[in-house]
């Protein structure tokens, strides 16, 4: 393994931004009365890493430099992590958190993404168009003589969508190693649990055999995180990370429950949560 | 005047544009020989992305690399470009107003043989119902070269739509293309025909048809669909005793549609005809053939002309 260029936090800190980026979720989604706390706790700890483990090349008072990494949230129901993220990356005030899901946002912080929001590249909402988004700004950048690298996270029950298979083929295809795509693989989607809506098992294989560098890790250990996203870049093949992760991790009634994909918490829910999430 | 297909038109403006502005990128689902994209991708094929028969995939791509800078054309054909990715086209690239360019070749009944599964006749209805998106059908070889540079330096989402057979040219070098204005093709008295595409160029024969007759409407070309020019369109109802729309599109959500909404909202009536598809599927056959029977013909024309008159 290459030494990374970053200056690179400890773990211990890391973990602890996570806490707080969980904790920032669930407030924003409690005083918004709706939002989606499941995939934001699954996907918390890799969009830590990300941003503040100094993994992605970016910067916030330079939102449009065309040498920045870009990072894409594909599974974009996620906005109560992604916005926390963002503000405390320094995008926008947390202040303006206020304005989650609310008529007149400042920032127009709806509930699925879009680029009005200072940080976000492009819409998402709907599943299974990130990764395609994300392989074209990869082309792009490429195109234009940049070494820059594009995240995208997916979710699990996302890779139902025929349209990440297109997109697996042509980044292939094209020798895409600049595009680093994350399976927020949280094994649970609105309806049901993922294997029994249609098992993506086994799933390092459909990578492998779609020619991507697959790696496997837990997504909640930020040793292991760090770890991939700080490993060089493959020289042709395009990487997935299947990250194993739980959904609502780090409160434990919410802990892999489908009922917990896309409601708020009541107030003795959310004082009952922020006790766990210390 | 040149004569000759739109899409073949197309493909020769986009090596045009293309040698002198690098931000073009073109995209096709694996139809550019018949999208006449693939001479771009012979001379640029750097900046030349073929993502095989997977549309959803390349209009998204092509949103993609919008946001790094890139005018993207995204080419295909029509039924399929816009069939099969209707979500993908209202997230990624109308909603998210990325700079795109979606080029639909192999419009209309005009396909012939191919089939009702290849003759798009509910795109402009598609399009003109998306926020963010403007409809342009240009009439002939001369309108496609100055649309397509147009459309290059139009920053925003764009749906082009173009044909498959050859059209007879309309313009010459003088004419100036501008997005959101029709412009009369022929100045005539008593009514006026609104027409898009290769319907132009069939009122032009209906025209000739009608003349023996004494007869001459005036022509109108329509070739923004969206914004549509709300003040000709007002200007020329209401100098003319009749308004007769002709497209090679479903009658529902077209141009039909489109100038109908201006008379109403500027309540102006007049006696009105729409030729177009009448909501149903065609068959396989020529497309003059197809023309004759589903009632899009200069015969067709001639014959709404006159009754409108009678």
């Amino acid at each position: 393994m290459n030494e990374s260029p970053l200056t690179i936090p400890d773990i211990t800190q890391l973990k602890k931004t996570a806490l707080e980026l969980r904790r920032l979720a669930l407030k924003i989604i409690f005083q918004a009365g709706s939002g989606h706390p499941g995939g934001s706790f699954s996907a918390a700890d890799l969009m830590a890493a990300l941003f503040f483990g100094g993994i992605l090349d970016h910067d916030p008072s330079n939102p449009d430099d065309p040498k920045r990494d870009r990072f894409l949230l594909s599974k974009g129901h996620a906005t109560g992590i992604y916005y926390s993220v963002l503000a405390k990356a320094g995008y926008f005030p947390e202040s303006d958190l206020e304005g989650y899901r609310k008529i007149n946002s400042a920032r127009f912080l709806s509930g699925h993404p879009h680029p009005k929001t200072p940080g976000i590249e492009i819409a998402s909402g709907s599943l299974g168009q990130g990764l395609s988004v994300g392989h074209g700004i990869a082309l792009g950048t490429r195109l234009d003589g940049y070494d820059s690298k594009v995240y995208v996270i997916l979710g699990d029950g996302e890779l139902h969508e025929g349209q990440i298979w297109e997109a697996a083929m042509s980044a292939d295809k094209f020798k895409s190693n600049n595009l680093i795509a994350i399976v927020d693989y949280n094994k649970v989607a609105q309806d049901n649990i993922t294997r029994d809506l249609k098992d993506l098992e086994p799933l390092e294989d459909k990578w492998n055999a779609f020619n991507w560098d697959v790696h496997r890790i837990d997504g909640h250990n930020m040793k292991a995180i760090m770890d991939v996203l700080q490993l060089p870049l493959h020289p042709e093949k395009p990487r997935v990370i299947i990250a194993d992760t739980i959904k609502g991790k780090g409160v434990s009634f919410m802990e892999g429950k489908t009922a917990w994909h896309g409601v708020a918490p009541s107030q003795e829910d959310y004082d009952k949560a922020l006790k766990e999430l210390v | 005047m040149k004569d000759g297909p739109t899409r073949d038109a197309y493909g020769q403006a986009l090596i045009d544009i293309g040698a002198n502005d690098p931000r073009i990128v073109v995209l096709d689902a694996g139809v550019s020989d018949s999208s006449r994209s693939k001479k771009f991708g012979d001379k640029f094929p750097d900046r030349f992305f073929n993502m095989g028969i997977a549309e959803a995939d390349m209009v998204c791509t092509a949103a993609g690399l919008a946001t790094t800078g890139k005018v993207a054309f995204a080419t295909g054909f029509a039924c399929f470009l816009l069939g099969r990715t209707m979500d993908q086209i209202l997230v990624s690239v109308a909603y998210s107003n990325t700079n795109v360019k979606l080029v639909g070749t192999h419009t209309g009944l005009a396909v012939g043989e191919d089939g009702p599964t290849a003759q798009m006749i509910v795109d402009i209805a598609y399009m003109r119902a998306m926020p963010n998106m403007i409809v342009v059908q240009p009439a002939d070889w001369e309108e496609t070269v100055q649309a397509t540079r147009a459309l290059a330096e139009y920053k925003g989402p764009a749906y082009f739509r173009l044909g498959r057979p050859k059209v007879k040219g309309i313009f010459d070098s003088s004419y100036k293309f501008n997005i959101g204005k029709g412009r009369v093709v022929k100045k005539g008295s008593d009514l006026v025909i609104f027409a898009t595409g290769i319907m132009v160029q069939e009122s032009l024969t209906a025209m000739e048809m009608l003349e023996k007759d004494g007869i001459n409407p005036t022509l109108v070309n329509i070739s923004t669909l969206k914004p549509i020019d709300r003040d000709l369109i007002i200007e020329m109802a209401s100098s003319h005793k009749a308004v007769i729309t002709a497209e090679d599109h479903n009658y529902i959500g077209g141009l039909g549609d489109a100038v109908g909404e201006v008379l109403l909202d500027a309540q102006i009536s007049k006696p009105f005809k729409r030729i177009a598809v009448k909501d149903h599927f065609a068959e396989t056959g020529t497309g003059p053939e197809l023309f004759e029977k589903y009632g899009l013909s200069a015969n067709h024309i001639a014959h709404a002309v006159r009754d409108s008159l009678r």
